[in-house]
């Protein structure tokens, strides 16, 4: 809300689509009190996209790109490539397109909830999007009403971590972007954003067009993509501003952990922050210590503890506690934004709070998993089950975290709930039977989300409605730079609803999910609060008692702008107020020692922490001999070179010192 | 002397090192009660007995160390010290001290002594034990350069503020042998040192041999604690499994893990960064050496040492944010101590803009100091209420001349300030004389924890029948001026120049002989004995051995998976491609695995592989169909 406006303040000639509804200021909001619901008092708060694009599939990028014209052209190149998919996919989808269009619905008697107030209006649904909320619309007499008697009605989930298609030895997940957006959607969920994790010395651009591919042939639902950066060397620059400058994505994740394959030294972290900060991208962390993973990993296994217990006793709390704090600590340094994936403790939460408290730009994702369940299970009799928890970072064996987490959601000390929603059956999992570190890491989850959330925050009294839709949707639209087309009802922006009973029950079994595994990890909880009706894009996918109607490959890839005003308003500022300054001194003209040439001061580094963009590759040196060599240019050549040390003053004496202060 | 009883059997197992641990605890002595409790006898518990141990060498206390013959005389100096307040760390009380042949040999009043004795006076004063210096760099050599403080100079500077042991730190050249390097140092500081002295290994790089050496070196040459760097990017600095390697073998060894906390990476990057912005001065060096820096490092190092169960003590503790960190850590159980320095709890890092670039350049040290200027009241209250424990000086002196190297680029400059003299004074002015710690607390943070903490207790840090004559009469009454042009060092900028401060030694006396009295030095080169440290100190390890016992991690007994297995094909990609992470395989532990050029990405699998368990196929077949239930081992 105060979003938009602060960013439209900002950009100095208004999009011709704003230039009418920016005069009633949304400060006048409050005076149409707790239940406005008259014609024009959303007017303000949304963006008509309509006028802007006509809709047009894989063509919407956010209003901010108007600010800058040298994107046109880009914009235009992007508009043709969309077209051109779109003639690729074929007469059914053009069918699909069809009905899409037919698709106007009414959602008649609900009480709209967005994430900073709560109405009761009706919503009219019309080409994908939605036109007006309001009381007694006009409408159109053939007009499909929905009648939701009292219901919520909420802007659809976003899931801002799946990994739908993340390889792990060479097999994939199961539930694809066909059955996961299935899930999604199942969940109340309508828009995902999930990563592209390309293996060390894989193009990133050709990673994203595979994944884009894909799931443009097979998501349901909406969708955006991360991409992971598996390795650092200056060809991932190129790749990085491709990517940020054309194709749409903001958000990058590195790892602290898998060593000798994901993981960077804090040097490397540091030049992906630096850079990422320039493209104004979000930079998100994988944060564990992976150096030390590594080592409990083999002293666990020399115990001979092979099973799936191994893993938590391999990943304990305080290496996640302690990559977040150091991960803060680069952010801050930097001056970058910084968003921690998967907050599994209450001590890596903790320490997101203390920092968010010091005032870092911080933004932390705990997952269903963490919000849901604890980590005793891993110490289950069934190995299948023990297995099915085994994630990274893993659940905490602390009973009490999932009640913390919520706490801290509830407070907006965590902002976001992701699921992390990584599939692999059983028998991929027995890939690790002998060996816990073999298991592929990933659990379900994009099903529950909400349902959990609802259920241990709302339905206990943890946090209000509006709060439960900032932390499933608006705060993720907002940080990934989605708002206000996702993450809101309003005018203008997509019609992704989701009418919720706060009354329903439903007990989870693996028997009634949509996805394809054969063991969730929830199995058997019961949970208050779910989807009744699920709209995406304009039409109605899911609907109680009638299952799921969904269309393979209808999900549309949303491209996101970089520079998102929640992450990067303020590092914008501090970049500006915080410039460092020298102290403005007389030469010094005091005796100078002269310093011996020692080559012992630069021998070759034996540690890999030297990141490889800052210089050309060092040649291969062998580690463990310290073979001394003056040759190439070292840090001290502009110091002259001497045989001898010869003192200028004499130790002790009184030198001749420029004294100004 | 369990010490000299450990020396003729370094082959031991650890078990029977174990077993003998503990019988010189200092557990007994509240037993003997009373406030006064003086008599004779009271103390046998406390304290070793020298003598019958070693075969008398003439005139020499020393337990260990023949080589240095002190001055003659020694054996004569016989002393009682009449109408002091004695201070320990947990108990004052009235009563004189006989001290003979460097030790002392009566406490209480009414002593019998022989004819002929000194007298000195300490009436109105408190006697207290001498201070123990914890981290002093006297010889290491920064850019070839040596300090302008060395063992002689320093350790006459530490005689006259009232410290009487100094702990230096060894720092070998990358790639040098810990032994060698250790020789030399024992060698100069033999010729040089004035006081008692022991020695800090500092691991600078890894090497072939580096587990033998500090083996040898716990085991033969009274060496307990090393010191691991996580700052000096490419000269000095560890990484985090290194650490944790290294954390393990010093566990194993019973010594202590310290550590330099700085996060070298970032600060690597900083510089670079404030060097293009053309900051050259002093004050880059702060500006590249943020406290957050710190205090990461700080966090990183207590989460490693818990991982591996090893006590940890962090040099240097320079900033609030570092302190709290260490502080909490404790409050969570963990074995980690902190150690201020006479810098950081003495003066601040609004100096470093100083317009006259000798007095910033003097400030410069690592980590440096906080700009905040409410940091030293703080860490004078976290040390006065036990959450840091320990004091030292982080004396490390150079010219300015020296400094000058640097003029033209901050990270030129050599890094240390100075600090041995002024330590007690400090302490006493910042925490004593403005009412935050009493005079017990006092000894302890400047003395006694010190002793503890590296096994130098009761010997050393205690006024008790059978300590060292390391003493310190005390006025708390003097006022003092410190400055440059008074002080005992050669160095010619002090930090704290013109600071007035409360409390000043009156009478020194260091192996049962007076080194300073009204107002006089009077040192003998050469004369600081080796005083060795023998490993596991209960201080610290009683806690940390009764966590590995309980630690074991067990597994869940599980029938056999049976169910259908994914096939994996053979995964080229899993052969570590890119260098790899956080530094090489460290050399410590045996035979982890075949030697990897790390910076070779050619891939290769030829020797064992991670997966060279699982059979290998060409393609990819999915034995059960993806959502197909399976037949699992269903035992609960």
């Amino acid at each position: 809300m105060s979003d938009c406006r602060r960013q439209w303040n900002r950009e100095n000639e208004l999009p011709v689509y704003l230039a009418g509804t920016i005069t009633t200021g949304p400060n006048q909001r409050k005076s149409y009190g707790m239940f406005s619901s008259v014609d024009g008092a959303c007017d303000s708060k949304t963006v008509d996209c309509d006028n802007f694009s006509a809709g047009r599939r894989g063509t919407r990028t956010p209003r901010s790109d108007s600010r800058d014209r040298g994107r046109e052209r880009e914009r235009g190149r992007e508009r043709e490539r969309g077209r051109e998919r779109e003639r690729d996919s074929g007469r059914e989808r053009e069918r699909d397109r069809g009905r899409e269009r037919d698709e106007r619905l009414l959602i008649k008697g609900g009480r709209v909830v967005n994430d900073d107030l709560s109405q009761y209006a009706d919503v009219y649904v019309e080409d994908g999007l939605i036109k007006q909320v309001g009381d007694n619309l006009e409408v159109p007499d053939d007009v499909r009403v929905l009648e939701v008697n009292g219901c919520l009605v909420i802007p659809g989930g976003i899931d801002v971590n799946t990994c739908l298609m993340k390889p792990h030895l060479g097999c994939s997940p199961v539930d694809d972007f066909y059955l996961g957006s299935r899930a999604a959607l199942a969940g109340g969920t309508t828009m995902i954003i999930d990563h592209v994790t390309p293996q060390p010395g894989d193009s990133l651009l050709e990673a994203f067009e595979l994944w884009q591919e894909s799931a443009d042939r097979k998501c349901c639902c909406d969708y955006s993509l991360h991409v992971d950066l598996p390795h650092w060397h200056p060809g991932v620059k190129d790749e990085l501003e491709v990517l940020v400058q054309e194709k749409g994505i903001n958000s990058f994740q590195v790892y602290m952990s898998y060593k000798d394959s994901f993981q960077m030294t804090d040097s490397q972290l540091y030049e992906v922050f630096s850079f990422l900060k320039e493209l104004g991208a979000v930079v998100m962390l994988h944060a564990e210590n992976g150096d030390l993973i590594a080592q409990e990993q083999r002293k666990v296994l020399s115990l001979g503890i092979t099973g799936p217990e191994g893993h938590p006793l391999s990943h304990p709390e305080e290496l996640e506690a302690e990559a977040v704090f150091r991960a803060i600590t680069i952010g801050n340094r930097v001056n970058c934004p910084v968003y921690i994936t998967k907050v599994m403790s209450k001590t890596a939460a903790d320490t997101i709070t203390q920092a968010r408290r010091r005032g870092s730009v911080v933004f932390g994702e705990p997952i269903t998993a963490s919000l849901a369940t604890d980590g005793s299970h891993y110490w289950s009799k069934n190995w299948a089950k023990a297995a099915a928890y085994v994630t990274s970072p893993p659940l905490s064996p602390d009973p009490t975290t999932p009640e913390h987490l919520h706490d801290l959601l509830a407070c907006g000390d965590l902002q976001v709930v992701g699921s992390a929603h990584c599939a692999y059956s059983t028998s991929q999992k027995a890939i690790g039977k002998d060996d816990f570190t073999l298991i592929p890491e990933g659990t379900n989850g994009i099903e529950e989300r909400m349902g959990f959330v609802w259920d241990k925050a709302v339905a206990t009294g943890k946090m209000d409605a509006n709060q439960f839709v900032a932390v499933t949707s608006t705060n993720t639209a907002k940080i990934f730079n989605l708002y206000p087309r996702k993450g809101r009802i309003a005018v203008g922006s997509d019609a992704d609803i989701v009418i919720w009973d706060p009354d329903r029950t439903k007990t989870i079994t693996s028997k009634l999910q949509q996805s394809a595994l054969e063991y969730n990890i929830f199995e058997g909880m019961v949970c208050r609060g779910g989807p009744v009706v699920v709209v995406t894009q304009g039409r109605v996918v899911y609907e109680e008692g009638e299952g799921l109607r969904v269309q393979q490959g209808s999900g549309r890839f949303i491209p996101r702008q970089a520079f998102p005003d929640y992450a990067y308003q303020r590092i914008t500022t501090r970049s500006k107020v915080k410039g460092k300054q020298g102290v403005s001194r007389g030469m010094y003209d005091g005796p100078v020692y002269d310093v011996l040439a020692t080559p012992k001061y630069i021998t070759p580094s034996p540690s890999a922490k030297t990141s490889p963009t800052s210089q050309q590759p060092p040649p291969i040196r062998n580690l463990h001999q310290s073979n001394f060599s003056l040759s190439g240019a070292q840090f001290d050549d502009n110091i002259p070179r001497r045989s001898g040390q010869r003192i200028v003053a004499p130790p002790g004496g009184r030198s001749n010192i420029t004294n100004l202060g | 002397m369990a010490e000299r009883k450990l020396l003729p059997r370094d082959s031991d197992d650890e078990g029977s090192l174990l077993s003998r641990l503990g019988t010189d605890s200092p557990k007994p002595r509240v037993k003997f009660g009373g406030m006064f409790c003086n008599v004779e006898g009271a103390y046998e518990n406390k304290t070793l007995n020298f003598e019958s141990s070693t075969s008398p060498t003439d005139g020499s206390t020393s337990p260990t160390d023949s080589s240095t013959s002190p001055t003659d005389g020694s054996t004569t100096d016989r002393l009682i010290i009449k109408g002091g307040k004695i201070v320990n760390d947990d108990q004052s009380f009235y009563a004189d001290i006989y001290v003979e042949d460097g030790t002392i040999k009566q406490i209480g009043e009414n002593l019998l002594v022989p004819g002929g004795v000194k007298t000195v006076d300490a009436y109105g004063h408190i006697v207290i034990p001498g201070g123990i210096d914890v981290n002093t760099s006297l010889q290491t050599s920064q850019l070839g350069m040596s300090p302008s403080d060395d063992f002689y100079h320093g350790t006459k500077a530490a005689l006259a503020g009232g410290t009487t042991m100094i702990i230096d730190h060894v720092v070998p050249e990358p790639g040098a042998s810990l032994l060698g390097a250790y020789d030399q140092w024992k060698d100069i500081a033999d010729r040089g040192s004035c006081c008692d002295y022991s020695l800090h290994m500092d691991i600078t790089r890894w090497h072939d041999g580096l587990f033998e050496e500090m083996e040898s070196l716990v085991k033969n040459k009274g060496v307990n604690s090393f010191l691991i760097f996580m700052a000096y990017k490419d000269k000095f600095q560890s990484s985090d499994s290194q650490m944790y390697e290294m954390f393990g073998i010093i566990r194993d060894l019973g010594a202590i893990a310290q550590v330099h906390a700085e996060n070298g990476d970032i600060i690597d990057e900083e510089q670079k960064r404030l060097l293009e912005l053309g900051i050259t001065g002093p004050e880059g060096h702060v500006l590249c050496h943020p406290e957050e820096v710190e205090t990461e490092a700080v966090y990183r190092a207590i989460t490693i040492a818990k991982q591996a169960n090893c006590p940890l003590y962090i040099t240097k503790v320079m900033s609030k944010s570092a302190a709290d960190v260490i502080a909490k850590a404790r409050k969570k159980g963990m074995v980690v101590y902190g150690e201020p320095i006479t810098a950081s709890l003495g003066t601040d890092g609004s100096h470093y803009w100083s317009k006259n670039w000798a007095k910033a350049a003097a400030f410069v040290m690592s980590p440096p100091l906080s700009p905040d200027p409410s940091t030293p009241d703080y860490l004078n209250s976290l040390l006065s209420c036990g959450d840091l424990q320990v004091t030292a000086s982080g004396h490390s002196t150079f010219s300015t001349a020296q400094k000058a190297v640097g003029k033209d680029n901050f990270t030129l400059i050599p890094e240390g300030t100075n600090g041995i003299e002024e330590r007690l004074a400090i302490v006493w002015e910042k925490a004593v004389a403005t009412g935050k710690m009493d005079e017990n607390e006092f000894v302890a943070v400047t003395s006694t924890n010190a002793a503890k903490l590296f096994n130098l207790y009761p010997r050393k840090g205690r006024i008790a029948v059978g300590s060292d004559a390391d003493i310190v009469i005390w006025n708390p009454k003097e006022t003092k001026t410190i400055s440059a042009a008074t002080h005992a060092l050669t160095v010619e900028i002090n930090i704290f120049e013109g600071m007035e401060v409360r409390g000043a030694p009156v009478v020194v006396i260091s192996q049962g002989k007076i080194v300073l009295e009204g107002g006089k030095l009077n040192v003998t080169e050469g004369s600081g004995r080796f005083v060795p440290r023998k490993a596991y100190p209960d201080f610290i390890y009683k806690r940390i051995k009764a966590r590995s016992k309980m630690a074991d991690a067990r597994g869940v007994p599980r029938g056999n998976y049976d169910g259908p297995v994914h096939d994996v094909i053979s995964m080229t990609k899993s052969v570590p491609a890119t260098p790899s992470s956080r530094g090489p395989q460290c050399p410590g532990k045996g035979p982890l695995g075949p030697t990897r050029n790390l910076h070779q990405s050619g891939f290769t699998l030829s020797g064992t592989q991670i997966d060279d368990h699982i059979p290998r196929r060409s393609a990819q077949r999915i034995v059960a169909p993806p959502g197909g239930r399976s037949n699992i081992t269903s035992l609960s």
